[in-house]
C-alpha cells in the first residue's frame, strides 16, 4: 500500500465520520464546527484530485463563507434553542433514513457505472483558450464560453441579500446591519482586526488577479477580502452602513450591469451579446471581473451580516 | 419524437429578443434598488412595458419564421456554448406570463405604493424588485436550452419567490417561508445531481444534444428520477405539496398571484421540457403512469380539502394544490399517445393550456380574494354577505375565473379538459376523463358557495373598511376574462405551441 492511498483511505474515513458527526450531534453549534470541518477535508479532496480550482472554491465558499453564515445563524438560536423540544417521529426520521440510504446507493450506483474514459468537454475548452486570451480554462468558461450563467449567479447573490434585508423589521429598514460581537476596543480581536487586513487584502487580490491565467478568481478573492471587513467591523473598530446608502447600492449593481454593458457591446463590436471583439478578450474580462469584485465583497460580506438592525446614528 | 432542432443551430432573426426577455427584468430590477422608494415601483411598471413589447416581438419572430427562435450566445456554439430556443411551447408561456405579470403590475400599484411620509418601506422596495426578478428567471426557464443554465434559473426563481411569503413579516408567515425555501432547495439539488450525473455520461447539457445521445439505460433513468423528484418538490404536486397551501395563502394578495399563479408554473414547465424533449427516448409509459396518480391524488385531495377551508385565501390555495394535479395528467396522455404512434400534440396543448389558464385564473382569483379582505377586513367564507353590491366586478372575476377552474365553456379551462379529454379516450384511459369530471365537480361546488355567500345582502349601516380603486379591480376582471375568453384559441388557425418542435404536423386543435 502506498502512502497516498494510505492518505486518500484515511480522509474518505475521515470525511465519512464528520459527516455522521454532523448529523448525529444534537447541539446546532457543534454541528456546525462539523460542518466546517467537513468542508475543510472536502478542500483536500480536490486537492488530491488535482482540481486547485475546486479546491479553493471550496475552502472560501464551502468552509469560510457558509462556517461563517452557519456560525452566525447557530449563535442567533442559541438563547431559544434550548427551549425547543420538538423533534420528528420515529416515522418520519426512518423515512428520511430510508430515502436518504436508497439515493445514495442509486448515485454510488450510477458513478461506479460513469463511461470510463469519461466524455468531457475540458479538450474543446482548452482548445479554445487561445481566443479568449486568458490562461485558466475555469475562467474562460466562466467568463467567455458560459458567462450568461457567471452573470446570472451574481444576480443570485444579489436577490439572496434582498431576501435577507426582506427580514429586516419595519422600524429599522434604511438602516445598519450589526454582528453580534463583545467589542473591546483593546483586546486581541482588535488587535489582529488592525494587523491582518493589510496581508488579507494583499492575498485576495492577489488570488482575484492570477484568476485569469491560474488557479484562483473573483469569488475567492472576494470572500477573503470580505471576511477581513467582517473582522474590522466584528472587532468594532469600523461599522455597517446604512442599506439605504447610495453608494452601497451603486457599488451592489455595478458589477452586474457593468457585465451586461460589456455584454451587450459585443453586438457592435463582436456579433454576439457577450462574445469579445478578437484581442481585447483579456482586458473585457478583467474589467468585468473588476466591476464584479466590489458586488461580490459587499453583498458576500452583507450576507453574513443580516437584515438592518438599527438607524444609523444620526 | 423528431426534432428540428439540431446540433447545428445558428443565431436566427430576433434571436436577440431571447437576451433582452431575461435580461431586461433583471436591469429593471438593479436600477430600481439603486433609486429605491416610490421610483422603484415606477421603474418596475416602466420595465413591464418594455418587456411585454420584447415578449410579442419574439411570438412575431416565431410565427413569421415558422420555426424555433434561437440565439448562441457569445458566438460559442454548444456543446461548449449555450444557446437560447424558443419553440412554440415557450412562447406561448412567455406571452401568458407576461401578461399575469402585467395584470399583477397594475394591480399591486395600490397595495404596494410607496406610503407618503416615508421615503422608503420595505415591502414595497422587496416586492417589486422581486417581481421583476421572477420574471427575468421565469423567462429563462422558458428559453434556456441549456440544463446548467436552468439549474441557474431555478435558483433565481427559488430566492425571489421565497421572500414574497414573508413580506408582511409576521412570524407565521416566515416559518412558511422557511418551509417553502427548505423544499425549494431539496429539489434544486435533487435537479443539479440528475444534471451532473447526465453531463458524466453523455458529456453534454445541451438540450438537443442530449436528447440525441441519451439512452434508455440506469443512468439516464435515475438522472430523470432525482431531476423529476426535485421539480415535483418545487411544483408542490401531491404528496409533496404540504409547503404551498401556507405559504401562498399567507402572502399578501399580489404576492400570493405570482406564487400562485406563476413560479410553480416554471417548475412544472421544466418538467415537460425534461420529459418531451430530454428523455423522449427515455420515458415508458408505467413511469407516466405514475405521474398521472399522483395527479389524480392531488386532484381529489386538493379538491375535498379546499372544501372544509373557512378562510378564502386558504380555499383558493388548496385549488391550487388540486389544479397542480391536471398540469400532471398530461404526461400519461401524451405519452400514451406517442407510445400508440399517434401525435402526442393534442394532449401536450391540453397541458399547456391547462397551466396558461390556472396562471390567469388563479392570479385573478388570489387578487379578488385580496380586494375582498381589504373591503371586509377578514376573508371567512361563511361571511362574504354584501360583496356583490360592493365590489361587483370583483365578484364577476371570482365567478369567471371560477368558471375556467371547473372547465365551462367558452374558457381556457374547458378547451384544456376538453383536449385532456379527448386525448384519454383516444388512448382508451377513461378513467384520467372521469377524474377530471369529477374534479371539475368538487371545483364547481366551492366556486358556488363563494359567489352565492357574496350575493347576500349586506347587514344595514354596513360599511366597507376601506374603498377599493376601480383600476384594481378592472385588472382582476381583465386576468379572469382572459382565462375565461382563453377558449378562443381553438379559432387560431394556427398550432403555435407545435412550432419549432417537430418536422411536420399538420394536425390543429381539433
Amino acid at each position: 500500500m502506498t502512502l497516498a492511498l494510505a492518505v486518500d483511505i484515511g480522509l474518505a474515513l475521515l470525511i465519512l465520520a464528520m459527516a455522521a458527526w454532523t448529523i448525529a450531534v444534537r447541539d446546532t453549534f457543534a454541528s456546525v464546527i462539523g460542518f466546517v470541518t467537513y468542508g475543510l477535508l472536502l478542500t483536500l479532496v480536490w486537492v488530491r484530485l488535482a482540481l486547485p480550482d475546486v479546491a479553493l472554491t471550496e475552502a472560501a465558499m464551502g468552509g469560510g463563507l457558509t462556517g461563517a453564515l452557519l456560525i452566525g445563524a447557530a449563535a442567533r438560536l442559541r438563547r431559544t434553542e434550548a427551549t425547543v423540544r420538538e423533534r420528528p417521529g420515529v416515522f418520519t426520521r426512518t423515512l428520511a433514513a430510508v430515502l436518504s440510504a436508497t439515493v445514495t446507493a442509486a448515485l454510488s450506483f450510477c458513478v461506479l457505472n460513469l463511461p470510463d474514459p469519461a466524455p468531457t468537454l475540458a479538450p474543446g475548452a482548452a482548445a479554445k483558450l487561445g481566443s479568449t486570451g486568458v490562461g485558466n480554462p475555469v475562467t474562460a468558461v466562466l467568463l467567455a464560453y458560459r458567462s450568461m450563467d457567471t452573470l446570472l449567479e451574481a444576480i443570485v447573490v444579489l436577490i439572496a441579500l434582498f431576501g435577507v434585508w426582506s427580514l429586516a423589521h419595519d422600524r429599522f429598514w434604511g438602516g445598519c446591519p450589526q454582528l453580534r460581537t463583545h467589542a473591546d476596543s483593546e483586546g486581541i480581536l482588535a488587535y489582529f482586526a488592525r494587523i491582518l487586513p493589510p496581508i488579507g487584502i494583499i492575498v485576495g487580490v492577489y488570488i482575484f488577479w492570477i484568476g485569469a491565467d491560474f488557479p484562483g478568481g473573483k469569488f475567492q478573492g472576494a470572500t477573503i477580502l470580505a471576511a477581513m471587513w467582517l473582522l474590522v467591523i466584528g472587532a468594532g473598530l469600523a461599522h455597517f452602513p446604512p442599506v439605504s446608502q447610495a453608494w452601497l447600492r451603486i457599488l451592489l449593481v455595478a458589477g452586474p450591469l457593468v457585465f451586461m454593458a460589456i455584454g451587450f457591446a459585443g453586438i457592435v463590436t463582436a456579433g454576439a451579446v457577450f462574445a469579445y471583439p478578437d484581442g481585447f478578450a483579456k482586458p473585457l474580462i478583467l474589467a468585468i471581473e473588476i466591476a464584479l469584485m466590489p458586488t461580490l465583497v459587499l453583498a458576500l460580506a452583507l450576507l453574513v451580516a443580516g437584515a438592518p438592525q438599527r438607524m444609523p446614528p444620526q | 419524437m423528431p426534432h428540428s432542432l439540431s446540433a447545428q443551430d445558428v443565431t436566427t432573426p430576433g434571436g436577440l429578443l431571447l437576451v433582452l426577455a431575461i435580461l431586461i427584468p433583471f436591469i429593471g430590477m438593479l436600477i430600481g434598488f439603486v433609486f429605491g422608494g416610490g421610483k422603484a415601483m415606477r421603474v418596475a411598471l416602466a420595465t413591464l412595458a418594455v418587456g411585454l413589447a420584447i415578449v410579442i416581438a419574439i411570438a412575431k419572430a416565431l410565427v413569421q419564421s415558422g420555426d424555433a427562435v434561437i440565439y448562441i450566445l457569445g458566438g460559442w456554439m454548444p456543446p461548449l456554448g449555450v444557446a437560447l430556443r424558443a419553440d412554440g411551447l415557450s412562447v406561448v408561456m412567455l406571452l401568458a406570463i407576461a401578461v399575469v405579470i402585467c395584470g399583477i403590475g397594475v394591480y399591486a400599484r395600490a397595495d404596494f405604493g410607496s406610503p407618503s411620509g416615508v421615503k422608503e418601506a420595505r415591502a414595497p422596495l422587496t416586492f417589486w424588485l422581486l417581481l421583476l426578478a421572477v420574471w427575468g428567471s421565469l423567462n429563462l426557464v422558458f428559453v434556456s436550452g441549456d440544463l446548467f443554465t436552468l439549474y441557474v434559473a431555478l435558483e433565481l426563481l427559488t430566492f425571489a419567490a421565497v421572500p414574497l411569503v414573508s413580506l408582511d413579516g409576521r412570524s407565521e408567515t416566515v416559518r412558511s417561508a422557511l418551509r417553502y425555501l427548505l423544499y425549494a432547495l431539496l429539489g434544486s439539488v435533487l435537479y443539479l445531481l440528475g444534471a451532473v450525473l447526465l453531463y458524466g455520461v453523455y458529456g453534454t447539457l445541451d438540450i438537443p444534444l442530449l436528447a440525441m445521445r441519451v439512452r434508455p439505460e440506469p443512468v439516464a433513468w435515475a438522472a430523470l428520477a432525482l431531476m423529476i423528484s426535485g421539480l415535483l418538490a418545487k411544483t408542490a404536486l401531491f404528496p409533496l405539496h404540504l409547503w404551498l397551501p401556507p405559504a401562498h395563502a399567507g402572502a399578501p394578495a399580489a404576492a400570493s398571484a405570482v406564487l400562485s399563479g406563476l413560479v410553480i408554473k416554471g417548475s412544472w414547465f421544466l418538467a415537460v421540457r425534461l420529459w418531451f424533449d430530454v428523455f423522449a427516448g427515455v420515458v415508458t409509459l408505467p413511469s407516466a403512469q405514475t405521474l398521472g396518480t399522483l395527479g389524480a391524488a392531488a386532484i381529489l385531495v386538493g379538491n375535498v380539502v379546499a372544501l372544509r377551508q373557512t378562510r378564502l385565501k386558504l380555499l383558493i390555495a388548496y385549488s391550487t394544490v388540486a389544479q397542480i394535479g391536471y398540469l400532471f395528467l398530461m404526461f400519461p396522455l401524451a405519452t400514451g399517445l406517442s407510445s400508440a404512434g399517434l401525435d402526442s400534440a393534442v394532449a401536450v396543448n391540453g397541458g399547456m393550456l391547462q397551466a396558461i389558464s390556472h396562471a390567469m385564473a388563479k392570479a385573478a382569483m388570489f387578487m379578488a380574494a385580496g380586494l375582498i379582505y381589504t373591503t371586509l377586513g377578514h376573508d371567512r367564507v361563511a361571511d362574504l354577505r354584501g360583496m356583490t353590491s360592493t365590489l361587483p366586478m370583483t365578484v364577476l372575476a371570482f365567478a369567471l375565473a371560477g368558471a375556467s377552474l371547473i372547465g365551462l365553456p367558452p374558457s381556457g379551462g374547458f378547451l384544456a379538459k376538453w383536449l385532456l379529454i379527448s386525448a384519454a379516450i383516444t388512448t382508451l384511459q377513461w378513467w384520467w376523463a372521469l377524474l377530471m369530471l369529477v374534479g371539475g365537480l368538487l371545483t364547481s361546488v366551492y366556486v358556488f358557495i363563494v359567489v352565492v355567500r357574496s350575493l347576500a345582502p349586506a347587514h344595514d349601516g354596513w360599511k366597507p373598511k376601506l374603498p377599493v380603486p376601480r383600476y384594481q379591480q378592472a385588472a382582476v376582471l381583465a386576468l379572469a376574462l382572459c382565462s375565461f375568453l382563453l377558449g378562443a384559441a381553438v379559432l387560431c388557425p394556427l398550432d403555435v405551441m407545435q412550432i419549432g418542435r417537430t418536422v411536420s404536423r399538420n394536425t390543429l386543435l381539433p
